[in-house]
């Protein structure tokens, strides 16, 4: 079990020092002058030259990459072009909207699907898990933003129910911080649900077949434990890793979603930063958000040895 | 097609067979019709829309109509026409990025799963390239270039490619296993062709499956940056762009949002149904089930 964890951790520190790689290397791969695209069609020379020292594009690569590492592994993601702010700063101003959003979406989103999923497989073929199927479909097909648009339209703009967009820290209550979450989380967690709800449907209509949920029927256990303890806890693993390969999907939803809601947080900085062709901000974030992923995916791999006891003694 | 299906003339034999097929896939058939009409629209644009970049100031933000069947937007410019040239850009990304990432995911793939070398170091790579959300690498790959069509499928593209690697992987470790494999081996087979002829057919199946669910994923990125601002230039009408655009306009004028949304909807949906159809057909473990 100890080397399992080890080796997991060693894999996940190679895929981390992979991303770094590929996030250095995706500003001196493109074409053309780096510092001249940054600076802008309207730069002078010596803006660009600025913007060159700036991020010490004159060295040799090899000598800009070690730096690039030295300066990230103590924490520091380099300095914003446009306000001349630390990245780092910037993205902790921001985290508190991008957490609450995330979070809310995760718990909300995974209950919901995996009762969905629960119930389509245990109903399997009749009118419910037909419905809850074609939902998964059709929610897995429309883009976050219009459904953003769409729950905006109705609930916002013709009901009136709630905000039509925006962010309330959760420092003024919990309600007010909640009305401004319900509609971004529902948008961002339509995808999602279908997602994990479709993978728990698969996984426990094959657990529903085994002989231990027949004994277990047969020995008269009722069926919210024969569903809950029986089933569920087998069809885990898959389920888990769903959840984690998914969180990829949440993230880049977090993105759009904290635009079309105009909510201050860490995607909302991105696509400021794409405008003003902010590099250092751009690099930044995918660098912290790639990093969240692989950790949550860690995460995952570990939480299958209490799934699954099997894995620990391969 | 349902008239097609129910025509007196068929011949009685064709026509229960064309039923027999429609009632074991309903999902295929029902993809192919509406991608088909949505492609029908893409490719007849400029003769049934009016010009989709023409700005008519005094019909800005009217609403749907005879005239204008999608009304206008903000600056009295043709919803429809812009959404029947806006599926030309869809269409177009989504095929090109499933052709193109298949194809190079396909080399790779092929190569890291027959030789160990290669595979140690290629898998570590896309490791890392996996745990890039597909949409922020795109942004970056965009922002970093003066933008365009190609540019934006070269982006989509990118990220794409370590799925295919990695299920073309996966097929050839277990196909290199069977047989007909080592018979092959054993008979003087060189590599490239014990690769093209022997383990490429089997790679085949889970692949076409796969380019159908990266096509419409590459239609739904390249929606996505268009609206964040990362994708095709502004000038140029995709769904994504007019969504943006309107933005500002949801309760005024909320057809400037709702009529490319719906169809870029309808496009995802049905290339997914297309998709969710070619599984159920290819997989022979989930066609046993089904019976």
């Amino acid at each position: 079990m100890k080397s399992y964890v080890i080796q997991r951790l060693f894999s996940t520190l190679i895929v981390m020092a992979m991303v770094g790689v590929f996030v250095f290397l995706l500003l001196h791969l493109s074409p053309g002058d780096p510092a001249a695209i940054i600076a802008g069609d309207n730069a002078t020379s010596e803006q660009i030259d600025g913007i060159r020292q700036k991020l010490g594009l004159d060295d040799p690569l090899p000598v800009q990459f070690l730096r690039w590492v030295s300066h990230v592994v103590q924490g520091d993601l380099g300095i914003s072009i446009f306000s001349n702010e630390p990245v780092l700063k910037l993205v902790g101003q921001r985290l508190e909207p991008t957490i609450s959003l995330a979070l809310t979406t995760l718990l909300v989103a995974v209950v919901i699907a995996v009762t969905f999923g629960v119930i389509a497989a245990w109903k399997a073929g009749t009118l419910i898990d037909r419905l809850l199927m074609v939902i998964s479909v059709v929610g897995f097909s429309v883009p976050v933003f219009v459904v953003g648009y769409i729950l905006i339209y109705v609930f916002a703009i013709w009901l009136r129910w709630l905000p039509v967009q925006g962010y309330t820290p959760i420092a003024e209550g919990l309600w007010p911080w909640m009305r401004n979450l319900i509609l971004p989380a529902t948008a961002l967690g339509l995808a999602y649900v279908a997602l994990i709800a479709r993978i728990t449907r698969a996984t426990m209509l094959e657990v529903l077949e085994e002989d231990y949920i027949r004994t277990a029927v047969a020995k008269g256990v009722s069926n919210r434990t024969m569903l809950l303890k029986h089933a569920l806890r087998n069809a885990g693993v898959p389920i888990v890793t769903i959840i984690g390969i998914g969180v990829a999907l949440l993230i880049s939803g977090v993105v759009i979603t904290e635009t079309v809601f105009n909510i201050p947080g860490v995607g909302r900085l991105v696509v400021d930063a794409i405008a003003k062709r902010d590099y250092p901000i751009i690099q930044g974030v995918i660098l912290i958000f790639s990093g969240v992923y692989v950790i949550i995916n860690l995460i995952v791999d570990l939480t299958y040895m209490l799934l699954d006891p099997r894995i620990r003694y391969k | 097609m349902s008239d097609g299906v129910l025509d007196p003339a068929m011949p009685e034999a064709r026509r229960s067979r064309w039923l027999t097929f429609v009632r074991r896939n309903p999902t295929l058939v029902a993809g192919c019709v509406i991608l088909g009409f949505m492609a029908i629209i893409a490719l007849i644009a400029p003769w049934i829309s009016g010009d989709p970049l023409l700005m008519q100031p005094i019909e800005r933000l009217k609403p749907p109509s005879d005239r204008f069947l999608f009304g206008t937007d903000n600056l009295g410019r043709d919803v429809f026409a812009r959404t029947a040239y806006g599926a030309r850009v869809s269409l177009l990304v989504g095929l090109v990025v499933a052709v193109l990432s298949v194809g190079i995911g396909l080399v790779i793939g092929l190569l890291s799963g027959y030789f160990r070398r290669v595979d140690a170091i290629v898998s570590r790579m896309l490791d890392g390239l996996m745990a890039i959300p597909a949409i922020l690498l795109a942004i970056a790959l965009v922002s970093l270039t003066k933008g365009g069509v190609s540019i934006v499928i070269l982006a989509i593209t990118i990220p794409e490619i370590p799925r295919v690697v990695r299920l073309v992987r996966g097929v050839v470790l277990t196909t290199r296993e069977e047989p007909f494999v080592e018979a092959a081996i054993a008979t003087g087979t060189r590599v490239p062709l014990l690769l093209i002829r022997h383990i490429l057919p089997s790679t085949l199946p889970p692949l076409i499956v796969q380019a159908s669910y990266i096509c419409a994923s590459a239609i739904l990125i390249e929606a996505s940056l268009s609206f964040l601002g990362a994708g095709i230039p502004p000038e140029i009408p995709t769904w994504g762009n007019m969504i943006a655009g309107s933005r500002l306009f949801l309760g005024r004028a909320p057809w400037t949002i709702f009529c490319p949304g719906l169809a870029l909807a309808l496009v995802v949906l049905a290339v997914n149904l297309v998709g969710d159809g070619l599984r159920d057909r290819l997989d022979p473990k989930l066609q046993k089930k089904m019976r």
